[in-house]
């Protein structure tokens, strides 16, 4: 990347100067890079897990050779689980906080608001190498005695805080998790302080917050969801460790037998673990998904060639939704234990907050209503984010209630829900983010018939993999069970095997996007400034930017960033930075 | 709504500490729940006196405060006054270094709290109280530590740079410590009270 020389930070020269980078652009880049391999890596072990559900006593090759766990190929029940808990702790973490509040968020926010660099470069290094630090601790994990950790992505205690007489993994394998995850907090606090003061402090000339991109409200409002989250659950992990090594009895309760030995704790609450775990676990639920909605709203105008619809509700509603996110912690813990009154407290304010996600969703159809659509990848995979998204969110109508999710609590209904909700809607928030800001990442255009070919396999093949476990949860499937032997569940097991082959599928389906990323990277059509007609400040700027991002000089803003099917001087469409004046009445 | 210019840029690093203050008090809030659900969980939780050079270290910590304060208005009236820049002189440096020598005897003064406990038999492990008490002095330590790298990064930027680009780092740093000190209070009484 050749950049004019700029008075901000010092450039990059040499290797290590250019690993540890203090560019915004870079430690995006990085971020990205390592979510690139965490999802892979996230995504061979539900293979593993599939494979193992469809065909439990079948043979895998080369699985015996790489883990101790699994003997002669064979997963063991526990190996099952050690499995799940490493694919949902790399995939939630690693994968989607990282990749499109991190990744996308880093490169892009800046730009957006016409700034050279982040206001802390040197956290932002720092925020990058730590969550990096957290991932090598946490893949430590598979290399440790007795492998990892089997106590799932939300480290329920006790079984999380009495070390390994619960099960192989729960000694070392379990305390690297905890290590891990308490060191991505402290990755994401910085990130996080990072973009909220970015946001409120460095705007460019113009840049009013109403005239700020909606990915950038997004991952504005994600960063204080954040900051609050991960200011949670990093105590939580304090305490986790400490009852681990220290001797402590935060959650561990008197008269515990594991194993046939008596554990030396006493008095301990295990459902503190959950409230404080759940306190920071549901919002981040949001932390994946709203910069996803973000993406889409900044992406949706400039493929439809409309106006956002309702651009200020669009930003009150994230708002809102920020704020009831932390009211809802219980509707996880219905089945728990606790006072069933304070399960109609959460599952009252979980109702509600369907309404701004709702609003949110007809905002996005009301924009798609009579445009004249351009389907370019990046818009095939908005109306995919909408339409995973309302089937995930539908589901979470009945889950919010606590007698129906009694019964579907334990269920694959559950695992469809939020398999929908979070992580395939918040990829596809992610592949959005990729198809549209590729160029101006790289210079270079991905192939758009690649890029067609993915979304519709990916497409077709998620609602083949997720909409079963549905059916699978209502006819009383139960989750978390890595074989299916019982006779009233034995009837599953061809539907199981549809989805195992559905997820190989769609797995081998994201060869086709690798191949076009690495492929475009070096390959791809050379891009211009602003291939996209897009309207916001990084469209503005050669592409890949400047170091500096606009060359030595500061972007002056004139407009919000919703100004599609105007009558503008370079055709439907006034740039941030035009200085032309506001245009009348658009002809629709 | 006003647009923030480039001309006259708002300072980061005051917006960086209120956001860093809203993380740290929302963890205390975090451990403080904690502490209040394990009392209430369990018949198991020991009383027992709090080591009384707490009462000193809480007087120190505030005066460190008051120190920082002294500093600050004696440098803010000059920095204010002459944008131009020019070398911050000496008289209020000294009340910075008091100010960074009592928050070294604060930590002293907690160590020694400690060992005090620790000589009445009270472990980090022996009573869910004691957890507590080891727990969240160790983490205002941590946190105070902190303040302490800002006050001597403070210094050396007073001593090396212009007084106006000091200025900034300065005004972060003291709200950064005066926020220390509020956060000791509550978590003293905090303790005092349910201890």
């Amino acid at each position: 990347m050749n950049s004019p020389d700029s008075s901000h930070t010092a450039r990059p020269a040499g290797i290590w100067r250019k690993v540890f980078s203090l560019d915004h652009k870079v430690i995006g880049r990085q971020y990205l890079d390592l979510s690139l391999v965490a999802v892979t890596t996230g995504m061979i072990l539900s293979w593993l897990m599939r494979l193992h559900l469809a065909w439990p006593t079948r043979y895998i090759p080369f699985l015996g050779a790489i883990s101790r766990e699994a003997t002669g190929g064979i997963i063991t029940p526990e190996y099952y689980l050690s499995l799940m808990t490493m694919h949902g702790t790399i995939m939630v973490f690693f994968v989607l906080t990282t990749a499109p509040f991190a990744g996308f968020g880093n490169f892009i926010l800046p730009i957006q608001i016409g700034a050279e660099d982040m206001a802390f470069p040197r956290f932002n290094m720092m925020s990058f190498w730590v969550t990096f630090v957290a991932f090598i601790v946490l893949v430590a994990a598979f290399f440790v005695p007795e492998g990892p950790p089997l106590s799932g992505w939300t480290a329920y205690a006790p079984l999380s805080a009495v070390g390994k007489d619960a099960g192989p993994g729960q000694g070392w394998g379990q305390t690297l998790w905890v290590i891990s995850i308490g060191i991505f907090c402290i990755g994401q606090l910085l990130g996080s302080l990072n973009f909220i003061a970015t946001t409120l402090d460095l705007r460019t000339k113009g840049m009013t917050l109403a005239r700020m991109p909606f990915s950038t409200w997004a991952w504005f409002i994600t960063a204080v969801i954040g900051l609050i989250a991960f200011s949670v659950l990093l105590p939580a992990c304090v305490l986790l460790l400490l009852d681990r090594v220290a001797g402590t009895s935060f959650f561990i309760p008197a008269g515990l037998v594991i194993s046939d030995r008596l554990q030396p704790h006493a008095g301990g609450s295990p459902l503190l673990w959950q409230h404080l775990f759940w306190f920071f676990g549901h919002p981040e639920v949001y932390i994946a998904i709203l910069p996803g909605f973000g993406i889409v709203s900044h992406v949706l105008p400039a493929v439809t060639r409309k106006p956002l619809l309702g651009p200020r509700v669009f930003i009150v509603c994230m708002a809102a939704i920020a704020f009831l996110s932390y009211t809802v912690w219980g509707h996880h813990m219905f089945m728990s234990g606790m006072n069933p009154f304070s399960a109609t407290v959460f599952s009252v304010p979980t109702l509600i907050i369907t309404i701004p996600a709702a609003i949110t969703t007809l905002l996005w159809i009301g924009t798609l209503y009579g445009a004249k659509m351009r389907f370019n990848t990046a818009a095939l995979f908005c109306l995919g984010f909408i339409s995973v998204f309302v089937s995930g969110g539908i589901s979470g109508f009945f889950l919010a209630q606590p007698a129906i999710d009694s019964y579907l609590h334990g269920t694959y209904f559950v695992v469809g829900h939020f398999h929908f909700v979070m992580g395939v809607a918040s990829m596809f928030g992610i592949f959005v983010g990729v198809y549209f800001w590729f160029p101006k990442m790289f210079g270079r255009m991905m192939n758009e018939t690649l890029g067609k070919w993915h979304f519709i396999l990916t497409f077709i093949g998620v609602y083949c993999i997720f909409m079963p476990m549905h059916w699978l949860g209502l006819a009383g499937n139960v989750r978390r069970y890595s074989a299916f032997t019982v006779d009233y569940m034995k009837g599953s097991i061809p539907l199981h095997r549809f989805i195992t082959v559905a997820a190989l599928f769609t797995g081998a389906a994201q060869l086709i996007f690798f191949y076009n990323l690495f492929r475009s990277r070096f390959r791809g059509e050379i891009a211009p400034a602003n291939p996209w007609q897009a309207t916001s400040l990084e469209w503005t700027t050669s592409s890949p930017p400047p170091h500096d991002n606009f060359g030595g000089h500061h972007p002056v803003v004139y407009h919000g960033p919703n100004e599609y099917g105007v009558a503008g001087k370079d055709g439907d469409y006034i740039m941030q930075n035009s200085p032309e004046p506001e245009p009348v009445a658009a002809a629709s | 709504m006003t647009s923030l210019s480039v001309e006259s840029p708002a300072s980061p690093a005051q917006t960086g500490v209120w956001v860093g203050i809203a993380a740290i008090t929302m963890s205390f809030a975090a451990y403080s729940s904690a502490l209040i659900v394990r009392q209430g969980a369990n018949p198991d939780w020991v009383h027992f006196t709090l080591p009384p050079i707490l009462f000193v270290n809480t007087l120190v910590v505030v005066a460190s405060s008051a120190t920082l304060y002294l500093a600050r208005a004696r440098s803010g009236a000059k920095v204010d006054q002459s944008a131009s820049g020019g070398a911050l002189d000496a008289p209020h440096l000294t009340w910075l270094y008091v100010t960074i020598l009592l928050g070294f005897l604060f930590l002293a003064g907690q160590i020694m709290a400690w060992r005090n406990l620790a000589g009445q038999g009270l472990t980090l492990a022996s009573s869910p109280s004691s957890s507590f008490f080891y727990l969240l002095t160790a983490m205002h330590g941590l946190h105070l530590l902190g303040g302490l790298a800002g006050l001597l990064y403070v210094v050396y930027r007073v001593r090396r740079s212009s007084a106006e680009r000091a200025a900034s780092a300065y005004k972060a740093a003291s709200l950064y410590w005066h926020f220390m000190t509020v956060l000791w209070l509550y978590l003293f009484a905090m303790l005092a009270t349910r201890i």
